[in-house]
This record gives structure tokens, C-alpha cells and sequence, in this order.
């Protein structure tokens, strides 16, 4: 393995990793409520712009993401219950614009609390390069990956072991089947939202020392997310992560090796690709319609 | 007067006599925007609204209209109307190439796929820069037919209006026609609708290519009009806009999306009152219409004006 292949290798895994976070976050909500969650990429943002801001003010880095996650999730809850759960039964596409609507609000909210800068945010742990079989990693995407690694196995407990979990897999299985068994399903929706909000945030800080972060940064991260859950089978967690891995790679090995003004063309050409032979993504549930 | 004659009269009424309100050739920008805002819409409002299949990568499509137009007329010297004539046929098949293996997705996936076909052309433009002038743009000459040059707000007016009603004239007999009727139905079931004899493959690729043709033709007018393109009108924003004016004015309502197209391209230019609130506002606008009215502006005040309840 090359220096060079290595060295794109990494670059793909770390941004992948930050792709899966996101596309987590699309598809617990899209379990939980059938709805895609536009404002998903702005979560990204609150958790990034809100941590750069307290650790201004003088909060201890830790406090300052500790804070910045709960902020997002709570705008994620007021998100559910404001405008998700009054539009119940409303179309997908009816939906879909609701949380364009919400993106486009809490991007106007955040140059009106913040700015319209980018910001920096110092490395968690140094900005000192390690070496590594020729390539160069940065400590922060050791951050990024391991942080990615504890949360997807914190997750793959929270849907195995705990009763909300369970909860939340139940009224993606069957809605009705599940409060028929005495599942709240509302608590169930709102906790989706709560949780994957804080996914979007978690992400958002992760990435901020190496691409820093701005009011604007939700729209790509998000596009991408949803890129990533799409390409892994929408629903699928296991699927999300790989969706995430894989565009990444993608995208920094067609930056690297063919184009790198053409890194996100090549990655949706191949998303199309694979959506050409794979109609429901990677890993996603082969349906049949009712009629 | 059936229903179809009645409602394209009332429109040929506000267009005929819109210019009585309009008092300088800013109000004549803005109503040339929404006229050719409407026409993207009413192409899409028959992909989205009655065949009910997303696309959130019409923008591409628009793009490529524009960039056609520009790039045959500026590089290449062609006359203008032979231009967009080609654009537009040219937009025609790639849509139907692009739409055949596209359209067999359903739901999220396709609208992932058609937001992938925009996103790949919206890069592609800004980045052959010999061709399309980059991220800048590049200037279009002025649209001259049988030795004439189009110039002037008022002369674009009626150009864009006479345009409007035409699409509007087309739509609304297409909705009425067969090929409107099986789109409905596979609307409502696809498989349902293939049970019956209906060819859906056939039926949803024909509409995709004819909104594509709307938004082809409405982006060579805007180029022409403009006389200049940027990659701005291409991106994947400017397709979500496009989808937002088609459900906010109301799917399956084809006076829905030119309401729609009018609200929303007149209400940033009204809301540059609020300054630095102006996202906020605009964003609340959208939430608050589609939460209280699901399916849209127009046939939801059209039942509350007639006093019925929603039916179904």
C-alpha cells in the first residue's frame, strides 16, 4: 500500500466517519417518524457554533461541547414538537419542506445569535502530525474516528439492550403494532428527534478543528448525510455507517486521484451507480408495495 | 365555460391587466420573475403535484436551458431562437435518457437521485470555466427574432406572460387528457395503476421530460432576459426553491403553482424590510404555511371559499 493511497485512505475514513454521524441521525428520525429530517445538517452547525462560542467565553473546552450537545437536542425536541407533530399526516413532500422551512430558520437564527464568520476551534489533543507508514494523521481524526466508535457501539446497545431502544425499533417496524402493545409513541418520536439532534451536534464539534465552522456549514454536512443514509439503505444503521465510510472514500480518492473539482460529482455518480443495480441502497430493506 | 377555459381566462385577465399596477420597471422585474418562476412550476407541479414523483434537481435542468442558450448564441453565434430551440430538444434527451433508469426509484431515493443529476450538473457548469465562464458566469447576448431585439421591461412582460399562458394552456389539457388521467392513478397506486393497463414506466419518464422542457425553455428566456447566467440559478437551493413554490401554492393545482411561484418570489423582495431577519421570517412563513395548510395555499383556500370540507 502506497504512502499516497494511505494517506487518501485516512482522509476518506475521517471525513466518512463524520458522514455516518449525520446519516445516523437521518435515519433514526426517518425510523422513529417516516419523515427526512432537512434540518439535520443544522444540528451539525448549533453543535459546532455554539461550542466555538462558549469556549470564547471562557468555558473549559469539555463544558463547552458538553453544553453545545444539549443546546442542539433541545432544539431538536422543539423542533418535533412545533412543527413535526402539528404537520402529522401531512405528505412526505408536504414534510420534507417543513424541515427546509426549519433549516432555513435556524440558519437566520444563527447569524442573528452568532455571525456570519467562520470560526476556528482549537485541536482537542494538539496539533502535532503523527506519522504513519508515510502518511500523516492529524490527532483530531483519532478523535473523530474514535468518538464515532464508542457512539455506534453505544448505539448498537441502545437499540439491543434498553427498552426505549427497543421502543423506537418497534414503531419503526410497525406504528400502530407498537402502541397497540402500550408503547408511547409520541415520547418515542420526540426522543428520535432528542437523539439525533445530539448526533448532529456531536459531529459539528468533531469536525470543527479541521474544516473550522460558520453559520453555513449545516447545508453540506447535511446533503451529505443524507447522501450517506441514502446510499447505506435509509433505515438501516448498520448502513448509515457504511454509507458514510464509503462516500468518504470515495470522495478522497477522487479528489486525490482524479479531480478534486470534481470530488462531489464523482461522489454522486457513484451513489447513482449504485442506486442503478441496488435500488434500495446497500443494506436497506428490500419492500414490496401493499396495495 | 368548463372549469379548464374558466380558470386559464381569470389568468389571462391578471396578466392582461397586471400592468395597470405596475408602476416602474422594478414592479415589471419582479412580475418577470414570477412569470418565469410559474413556468418552471407548472412543469414540475405536473412531475410532483399529479404523477407524484419528487425531483429536487430541476435547477439542473433550468441550468442547462440557460447555459445552452448562452454558450450556443455567445460562442458559437447561432441566432438565439434556433439556441434555445436546441437547448430545449437537447435538455429533452437527456431527460429521457436520465429519466428511464431514474424514475424506477421511489420516494427518498428518488429524490436522492434526482438531487445527485443537479448536483452533477451544477458542478459541471461552475467548473468548465472555458465553456461557461466558472463560478462568474458569462454574458448573454439579447434575444432577436426575425431581425428584432427583445429589450425592455415591458417588451419582456408580454413575451413571458404570452409564454406563461401557453404552458398553463398545455398543462391544463394534459392534466385532462389520458395521459393526465394515468397519471393520477399511478399517483395513487402504481401497481394498482399497472393492474389496469397502465404502462407506468412509459407515463412518468413522458412527464419528467416535459417539466424538463418547461424548466429548459424557462431558463433560456431567464438568460435572454437576463443577459447574463451564473451557476447560482443551477444549484441544488434554487431546486429546492423551485419544489417549496410548487407545494406551497398547492400540489395538483396547476393555478397553485403560479400562485406559488408569485408568493415566493415576491415575498423576499417584500421582506427585505427585516434586514438581518429576513431568513428567520422567511423560514417561519414556510413552517407555519405547511403546517396549518398541508396541502397548499390554493386548494386549501379554494375549499374554504366554497364552504366544503376536504374530501377525501
Amino acid at each position: 500500500m502506497s504512502a499516497q493511497f494511505l494517506q487518501f485512505l485516512l482522509a476518506g475514513l475521517t471525513v466518512g466517519a463524520i458522514y455516518a454521524l449525520v446519516a445516523l441521525g437521518f435515519s433514526i428520525i426517518y425510523n422513529a417518524s417516516q419523515v427526512i429530517n432537512f434540518a439535520q445538517g443544522e444540528f451539525v452547525m448549533i453543535g459546532g457554533m455554539c461550542t466555538v462560542w462558549l469556549a470564547n467565553a471562557g468555558w473549559p473546552l469539555p463544558a463547552a461541547i458538553a453544553a453545545a450537545v444539549l443546546v442542539a437536542a433541545a432544539v431538536g425536541l422543539a423542533l418535533e414538537k412545533l412543527a413535526v407533530e402539528p404537520a402529522r399526516g401531512a405528505s412526505v413532500v408536504t414534510l420534507i419542506i417543513i424541515t427546509i422551512g426549519a433549516s432555513i430558520l435556524l440558519r437566520g437564527l444563527a447569524t442573528i445569535v452568532w455571525d456570519k464568520n467562520i470560526h476556528p476551534l482549537k485541536a482537542f489533543s494538539g496539533e502535532a502530525p503523527i506519522q504513519l507508514g508515510g502518511a500523516t494523521l492529524l490527532p483530531q481524526s483519532l478523535w473523530v474516528l474514535g468518538v464515532t466508535v464508542v457512539i455506534v457501539l453505544l448505539l448498537s446497545w441502545f437499540f439491543g439492550r434498553t427498552l426505549l431502544g427497543k421502543a423506537l425499533l418497534a414503531t419503526s417496524h410497525n406504528r400502530l403494532a407498537a402502541q397497540l402493545v402500550g408503547i408511547n409513541v409520541r415520547h418515542v418520536l420526540l426522543a428520535s428527534f432528542g437523539l439525533s439532534a445530539a448526533l448532529g451536534a456531536v459531529a459539528g464539534i468533531l469536525v470543527a478543528p479541521i474544516t473550522f465552522t460558520a453559520w453555513d456549514v449545516g447545508v453540506m454536512l447535511g446533503l451529505k448525510g443524507f447522501a450517506a443514509a441514502i446510499l447505506g439503505g435509509m433505515g438501516s444503521g448498520p448502513g448509515a455507517v457504511l454509507g458514510g465510510l464509503v462516500l468518504g472514500i470515495v470522495e478522497a480518492m477522487g479528489a486525490g486521484y482524479v479531480s478534486s473539482a470534481y470530488k462531489d460529482a464523482i461522489a454522486f455518480v457513484i451513489i447513482l451507480a449504485v442506486l442503478f443495480f441496488l435500488p434500495s441502497g446497500l443494506l436497506g430493506r428490500r419492500s414490496s408495495d401493499r396495495v | 365555460m368548463s372549469g379548464r377555459t374558466a380558470s386559464l381566462a381569470t389568468l389571462a385577465g391578471i396578466v392582461l391587466l397586471l400592468p395597470l399596477a405596475l408602476q416602474n420597471n422594478y414592479y415589471y422585474e419582479v412580475a418577470i420573475q414570477v412569470g418565469l418562476n410559474a413556468i418552471v412550476c407548472v412543469g414540475l407541479n405536473l412531475l410532483i403535484g399529479y404523477a407524484g414523483q419528487i425531483s429536487l434537481g430541476h435547477a439542473g435542468f433550468f441550468g442547462l436551458g440557460a447555459y445552452g442558450s448562452a454558450i450556443l448564441t455567445a460562442r458559437y453565434g447561432w441566432p438565439p431562437l434556433a439556441a434555445l430551440a436546441s437547448a430545449t430538444a437537447g435538455v429533452a434527451v437527456l431527460a429521457y435518457l436520465i429519466g428511464r433508469p431514474i424514475l424506477r426509484l421511489r420516494g427518498h431515493y428518488l429524490a436522492m437521485a434526482t438531487l445527485g443529476m443537479g448536483i452533477i450538473i451544477s458542478i459541471v457548469i461552475a467548473t468548465e470555466d472555458r465553456l461557461t465562464g466558472g463560478p462568474d458566469g458569462m454574458p448573454v447576448p439579447a434575444l432577436a427574432a426575425f431581425g428584432a431585439a427583445l429589450s425592455g421591461e415591458r417588451v419582456w412582460y408580454w413575451v413571458v406572460g404570452a409564454t406563461l399562458l401557453a404552458a398553463v394552456w398545455l398543462a391544463l389539457n394534459l392534466v385532462d387528457s389520458p395521459h393526465g388521467r394515468a397519471l393520477r392513478a399511478l399517483h395513487g397506486s402504481e401497481v394498482g395503476a399497472e393492474v389496469t393497463g397502465i404502462d407506468s414506466a412509459r407515463h412518468k419518464v413522458k412527464v419528467f421530460v416535459i417539466s424538463a422542457v418547461y424548466a429548459a425553455l424557462a431558463g433560456s428566456l431567464t438568460a435572454h432576459y437576463a443577459g447574463f447566467v451564473t451557476p447560482a440559478k443551477v444549484t441544488f437551493f434554487h431546486s429546492i426553491e423551485l419544489v417549496t413554490m410548487v407545494v406551497f401554492g398547492g400540489m395538483a393545482s396547476t393555478f397553485g403553482a403560479v400562485v406559488g411561484a408569485a408568493v415566493l418570489t415576491v415575498l423576499p423582495q417584500a421582506l427585505t424590510v427585516f434586514k438581518e431577519y429576513e431568513m428567520v421570517v422567511f423560514g417561519a412563513v414556510m413552517m407555519l404555511t405547511m403546517i396549518f395548510m398541508p396541502r397548499g395555499l390554493v386548494p386549501t383556500l379554494a375549499l374554504t371559499l366554497s364552504g366544503r370540507r376536504l374530501p377525501r
